[in-house]
């Protein structure tokens, strides 16, 4: 990370870019906005990462970051994509976790050891009883699994911890 | 700039292979798309195939950046092929994924077998993949090994029910299990390429995965109420040649549905 007003301003900036499939969340909020760095001659360079390898909201985010770079008249920005490390749901900031309970979506909990499956206890974002059940490991995006309160009846989805 | 070395063209040709049985089992797992047994089984079965996409267009994409970077003289060579020209421009006896993969999604108990297998073996291989020499694959197997965590989580979950659910569905799923096994052996031979590559910190040696992928698979088998086959030397059939570009009949179809549009359309884009 590089701070400096320029470095900065475009933090603020990419603070539009949200997910297309989750819009409250910016992709600060969610961890795929690894670094912004500003060369000796003034390039802006912004790194971002990838949720799951095959997520096709990458595509739109990386066009989105791209469209407001242009937008703000730095030219000849360059659009970075890491694998590694390995986005995990851990970067997801608490103002992110918040926002997603919000929108009704349950947010991930702790990770679970390198190649294994996380069992945590999750709550429904609607009442908030513990009281829930998986429908589904997967949802309608990649990140999300399908789970339903027992309590209020409602089914949810879940972002899955990664 | 430096000149490709021999190891280059072996990483290369090791990253197409991973990635040609990322990218045939998402084609595969694609044709499930609405008309899985259930909705959410549709929905799961899409994600896993697009988790298997992405890894292959990670891997194809690398494996053609370092045909084209550095040909001889460290020149940068023309025509290197992209993750497009490798999907749908090569035939099928250029394809070096394994035989399981390239098996016919048959019916449910097939589909969930067959993932399961491989599922296990992907998951054995991210693991030590992870620590590669080469920065690109380790990268993308840290990202891997977490989605296939949950892709073997699921099959396993589904193979259990299935064996120890009722008399029909355990008939069908060890049906399923006998039909597929022979294919299995092909994912744990070492050859020449994977020793190279295991030599140089790069790759993995194949054959070292099999008794993780044994007690895994073995444990899954055995929670099913279902009989584990002889492995290793003591098995019957052993289909092999995947690696070499010898394929069952079914990769030609999958490879002409799949490929069909590119050829026609050159270029097309949406």
């Amino acid at each position: 990370m590089s701070p400096g007003p320029l470095a900065s301003a475009v933090r603020e900036a990419l603070a539009e870019v949200t997910d297309p499939e989750l819009p409250v969340l910016t992709i600060e909020d969610l961890g795929v906005l690894r670094d912004v760095t500003v060369g000796e001659d003034g390039r802006v360079e912004v790194t971002i990462t990838p949720t799951y390898s095959g997520c096709p909201a990458m595509d739109v985010i990386r066009r989105d970051v791209e469209r407001v770079l242009a937008g703000h008249g730095w030219d000849g920005a360059v659009v970075r994509t890491v694998l590694s490390p390995a986005w995990t749901t851990d970067w997801m900031s608490d103002d992110g976790r918040r926002k997603l309970r919000e929108f009704g979506i349950a947010p991930p909990g702790p990770v679970a050891p390198v190649g294994a499956v996380a069992v945590d206890l999750v709550r429904c974002p609607r009442c908030g009883s513990a009281e829930t059940r998986l429908v589904s490991r997967f949802g309608s995006t990649p990140c999300k699994a399908l789970r339903a309160c027992r309590r209020c009846l409602e089914p949810f989805d879940h972002f899955k911890p990664l | 700039m430096r000149n490709e070395t021999p190891l280059d063209t072996d990483v290369s040709a090791y990253a197409v292979r991973l990635g040609d049985d990322a990218l045939v089992l998402a084609q595969r797992l694609a044709e499930c798309s609405s008309r899985a047994p259930a909705l959410e089984e549709d929905i799961a079965l899409s994600n896993i195939a697009l988790d298997l996409l992405g890894q292959a267009r990670a891997l194809l994409t690398y494996a053609g950046e370092i045909e084209g970077a550095r040909g001889p003289g460290g020149v940068p060579r023309q025509g290197s092929r992209s993750e497009d020209d490798l999907a749908y421009l090569r035939s099928e006896r250029e394809f070096t994924n394994c035989q399981l993969v390239e098996q016919p999604n048959g019916d449910f108990a097939v589909t969930m077998a067959r993932q399961l297998f491989f599922s296990a073996y992907q998951l054995a291989l991210y693991r030590r993949l992870v620590a590669s020499a080469d920065a690109t694959l380790a990268g993308v197997a840290a990202k891997g090994v977490k989605e296939v965590a949950y892709h073997v989580d699921h099959a396993g979950g589904w193979v259990v029910r299935l064996g120890d659910g009722t008399d029909e569905s355990h008939r069908r799923v060890a049906a399923a299990v006998e039909q597929l096994w022979p294919f299995t052996h092909e994912l744990f031979e070492a050859d020449e390429l994977t020793g190279r590559l295991a030599g140089a910190g790069v790759g993995v040696d194949s054959s070292e995965l099999a008794i993780a992928w044994k007690e895994h698979v073995g444990g899954v088998l055995s929670e099913a109420t279902l009989k584990c086959p002889p492995f290793g030397e003591t098995a019957g059939w052993r289909p092999a040649g995947g690696r070499r570009g010898v394929h069952t009949e079914h990769l030609g179809f999958l490879l002409a549905e799949m490929q069909h549009l590119h050829r026609s359309h050159p270029g097309a884009k949406w």
